[in-house]
């Protein structure tokens, strides 16, 4: 099997059940996908790894069709609620157009491959698909 | 008690395409009208805060070496698109301390020609894949994590909103881009003085759904400036000068505290309306006093959200308010009389000062054909992403 990496750190592939790590600061319980210095809500600097859940509801979406070159467009840009948790992506799997992609949408992570490097290394990303 | 502090001269050049002008002779054109329009010069002024972001480095020093190079603290400020409101915090601020009597605030941007003014910035595709930043990415993150586009950001914003109250359409937000349109009509500075219909601009060029590109703020050149004045200064200037001149009542400027969500969509509505409930304190108004608005409509979307922002409606109301025609300049609080920044348009650093300038136009009942009647209370609002807020509550003069 060739080797993956993820296309962030806060994505971890692990198998059969790819899922988003959150920084989860142990104060306040405020949560990050960044590298923090300390927490913006109550500037505690103890933080633990917590998994996001993988199901969620799209609560907010823009279809772009004008981006920068080499982004291929149209795609679905959006923000899903994952149990309480805020996580940006896209919505893949899905036509894009405001006739199939509705705000209150149920989905759920899914990996998309970015293509492999010279050494042969697979680069995943993340998206969300409709759950049904 | 600290003084109170005015405006006593403001300018805005005409917005739109000047090909032959640079950033400084913008500047100088806004600089210098607004001295005049105070009956002023640069020997008068203690004080000068210079906003711009796309040009080159100490904008205020280069300006002054073609307006008047008096030895005069200068700050250059950024603050996104709250730069504009941010120097006249600088310069407001100044006078409250005591430090001088007299300042001037200066925003100027050229963006003519330019599209998209964020995303795809991040470093290019290499042929290894290794991790960098922040979030450890491999590769850029526009377009494969959401979108860092501005149309695309605040696109979403609108429709959080709808998902959270409800009653938002496409129609509906292009509704608000084709009043602001309509309103651009009887301005002569604004860059796009065309009405659209509804169909124009639900059928133009798609940007970010649901905004279309007249949906989207104009690029466009201009600048603005205003000399502001201490309450004592004032009262010893000629009647006329008095009788002119607009009270800053209320002058704030907030950032973002912190949100669930907010560092994955930013969150423009807290600050806001921090910001504004701050305003009305200081100024002792409340938003049914409000004789027009002028809020920062970078996108149709987002003027929806700043309906509710700035209590210009109940919590949740802002499809209401809309519907009920309240925003038109002929309802109960007239929003973006100017054309707003879809179609008067948005050179950043200038917006700030533009829109204190519109309504400063207004309360001195000197709009010509789109002077709203009677105007006697205006509020002005500016949002930079990252974020700033600036509000400013401005009313006239009581001589």
């Amino acid at each position: 099997m060739s080797k993956q990496v993820p296309l962030v750190d806060y994505l971890v592939l692990d198998g059969d059940s790819p899922h988003l790590v959150a920084h989860e600061c142990v104060t306040c319980g405020a949560r990050y996908f960044d590298r923090r210095n300390a927490c913006a809500s109550c500037e505690g600097t103890e933080f633990r790894g917590v998994d996001v859940p993988t199901e969620g509801e799209l609560r907010a979406f823009t279809i772009v069709s004008f981006a920068a070159p080499g982004i291929p467009v149209p795609f679905v840009a959006g923000i899903v609620d994952c149990g309480g948790t805020s996580v940006r992506g896209n919505v893949v799997n899905i036509p894009p157009d405001p006739q199939h992609v509705r705000l209150g949408l149920k989905v759920r992570l899914t990996t998309t491959s970015l293509g492999t490097d010279a050494s042969g290394v697979e680069a995943v990303g993340f998206g969300f698909e409709p759950v049904s | 008690m600290t003084q109170s502090v005015w405006i006593l001269g403001i300018h805005m050049t005409r917005f739109g395409k000047h090909p032959t002008l640079d950033t400084v002779d913008l500047g100088s054109e806004a600089a210098r009208g607004a001295l005049r329009d105070a009956g002023l010069t640069m020997k008068d002024v203690g004080v000068l805060a210079a906003g711009n972001l796309m040009g080159s480095p100490g904008f205020g020093q280069a300006l002054q070496k073609q307006i008047g190079q008096t030895g005069i603290p200068v700050y250059n400020v950024t603050n996104a698109c709250a730069t504009g409101a941010t120097a006249v915090r600088v310069a407001s601020m100044a006078i409250k301390a005591e430090e001088t009597d007299v300042g001037l605030a200066v925003g100027v941007e050229k963006l003519s020609g330019m599209g998209l003014l964020a995303g795809g910035t991040s470093a290019g595709d290499t042929d290894t894949w290794r991790p960098s930043g922040r979030f450890g990415a491999v590769a850029p993150l526009d377009g494969r994590i959401g979108t860092e586009t501005m149309p695309g950001v605040f696109a979403q914003i609108g429709m959080e909103y709808g998902h959270r109250y409800g009653g938002t359409s496409f129609e509906l937000f292009a509704r608000i881009s084709e009043k602001n349109h309509a309103h651009s009509t009887l301005n002569p500075l604004a860059a796009y003085q065309k009405r659209f219909t509804l169909d124009e601009i639900m059928n133009d060029v798609m940007i970010s759904y649901p905004n279309t590109r007249p949906m989207c703020s104009a690029n466009c050149d201009g600048a603005a400036a205003a000399v502001i004045i201490s309450e004592r200064k004032l009262r010893t200037l000629s009647l006329e000068q008095q009788r002119r001149a607009v009270k800053i009542s209320a002058s704030v400027l907030t950032s973002d505290p912190w949100q669930e969500a907010c560092q994955v969509l930013p969150d423009v509505n807290t600050l806001t309306r921090l910001a504004a409930d701050q305003a009305y304190e200081q100024a002792g108004v409340g938003p049914e006093d409000l004789d027009l608005v002028e809020l920062h409509d970078c996108f149709a979307t987002a003027e929806l959200v700043h309906y509710d922002n700035l209590r210009l409606c109940a919590e949740g109301g802002a499809v209401d308010f809309f519907n009920s025609g309240a925003t038109w300049r002929d309802g109960k609080t007239p929003v973006n009389v100017s054309g707003g920044l879809e179609s008067k348009g948005h050179p950043v650093s200038a917006t700030g000062i533009a829109n204190l300038w519109e309504i400063t136009t207004h309360l001195r009942g000197e709009a010509g054909d789109r002077q709203l009647d009677g105007a006697r209370v205006g509020l002005a609002h500016v949002i930079g992403l990252g974020s700033a807020c600036g509000v400013h509550i401005l009313e006239k003069a009581g001589v």
